[in-house]
């Protein structure tokens, strides 16, 4: 990779103040950024790594939501989100590999919106709220197409807020090589109504089935989505799985997190 | 150039490294312990897996700047005070989990963790655990057993034997 200066700074406000340079970028785990300066498709002329911020770190319930520090690893949400929020923590435990799962960051992952990670499903089923250094975007606005968010140059994810569901759960279809789901689906049941959110199926990105999710809010049961099927239609098609067979899995998936969760 | 000053295997050890510098890099070339290997060089092998503050992390993706300060622990202080093999290592040894040996480092030191967060895991935990750590010759049955040995548990029948 190419060389680039490295910025670690202990606070947000140094953090900001730091990104505030031209072509400087925030590293947070780096278990996606790291490989993709290797392959020399980014060259950021500083990194300033989040690492060393013990402000944006740590899982803690407040209310009816949890609140999760941008800079929290995979492992401690893992850990940390087992009795609060199982089928969030669920989804934690299976990131990538344990090694992995000790440096990627819940910030990094949202920060990025690869269109098959992981956390982006959790965010948009959970109804959840994304909060920066200057703001706080509802995961309905935040996600803007793969790879693209809300988020402004140099801005921070300090944390994210999800309202607890009585009732979650996420499945994923791995790609056995790179162990990101071919398509992930995860399922929050509100008092309010059900949050069906998918991941790794769409070239936008991850997306809300509808239809389940009004099937689901009626009738909270994997019978509820017989005869219900996703479209083909902007599904991804590559090498390991064409439109249709992806297509095919949101409902499998779906189907299978209700049965998970109830 | 920064200096970076970190402690490996309870010696501090401190360098000269660019921005760039990967953990991996600065502990073979700068500390010159090349136990740590570096397999794939994309996060995906394990043959580079040192703990780092007590966890588990793939040194190929992490810079050396990010460990300033750290607790590295790495396959070369595994072994026992007087140089016989540690238990881990041992159990290796005794159910032929190693071939070529080139991942054994990073299986060692990956089956070191999950034993400190985990001391008697079955034989699904010790697969799933495993998951980061590719081994192109023995087929995983046998350190699956080392691990199960090295737990003190039987290694008896395991799976797809």
């Amino acid at each position: 990779m190419y060389n680039f200066e490295f910025e670690q700074p202990t606070t947000v406000a140094d953090a900001v103040k730091a990104l505030s340079e031209e072509d400087a970028q925030a590293l947070g785990g780096g278990q996606t950024l790291l490989p993709t300066m290797k392959q020399r498709l980014a060259m950021p002329s500083k990194l300033v790594s989040l690492t060393a911020i013990d402000e944006i770190k740590g899982v803690k319930k407040d209310g009816d939501q949890l609140v999760i520090g941008g800079g929290t690893t995979h492992g401690t949400v893992a850990r940390e989100a087992a009795a609060s929020y199982p089928g969030l923590a669920g989804l934690a435990s299976k990131i990538g590999d344990p090694a992995v799962r000790n440096r990627g960051t819940m910030g990094g992952s949202l920060a990025n919106n690869d269109p098959s990670a992981c956390y982006p499903a959790a965010l948009l089923a959970s109804g959840g709220t994304v909060v920066t250094d200057r703001r706080e975007i509802a995961a309905d606005d935040y996600f803007q197409g793969m790879f693209t968010t809300a988020l402004e140059e140099g801005e921070i994810i300090t944390a994210v807020k999800l309202p607890i569901p009585e009732k979650s759960n996420y499945q994923k279809f791995e790609q056995p090589a790179s162990r990101f789901p071919l398509v992930g689906v995860f399922v929050a049941k509100y008092a309010g109504g059900v949050r069906v959110a998918v991941t790794g199926a769409s070239n936008e990105g991850v997306f809300r089935w509808t239809e389940a999710e009004e099937a689901l809010s009626g009738d909270f049961s994997a019978s509820a989505l017989e005869g219900l099927s996703a479209s083909a239609e902007g599904m991804i098609s590559d090498i390991h799985g064409s439109s249709e067979y992806r297509a095919h899995l949101i409902g499998v998936m779906t189907k299978r997190a209700v049965t998970a969760a109830a | 150039m920064t200096s970076v000053k970190m402690t490996v295997n309870g010696k501090s050890v401190s360098g000269e490294v660019e921005g760039r510098t990967l953990l991996v890099s600065f502990l073979r070339e700068q500390a010159g312990l090349t136990g740590t290997h570096v397999g794939c060089d994309t996060s995906q092998c394990g043959a580079c897996l040192v703990h780092v503050n007590g966890d588990a992390v793939k040194s190929c993706t992490m810079l050396a700047l990010e460990a300033e300060g750290a607790e590295v622990a790495t396959i070369e202080g595994q072994a026992n005070a007087d140089g016989s093999l540690n238990v881990i290592q041992q159990a290796f040894q005794d159910h032929h989990g190693l071939q070529c040996g080139f991942c054994t480092p990073g299986m060692v030191m990956s089956a070191a963790a999950l034993l400190k967060e985990n001391p008697k895991p079955s034989e699904t935990e010790i697969r799933e655990y495993l998951q980061g750590n590719i081994c192109r010759c023995t087929g995983y049955h046998n350190i699956v057993k080392a691990v199960l040995a090295a737990s003190g548990q039987d290694v008896g029948a395991i799976a797809a034997e």
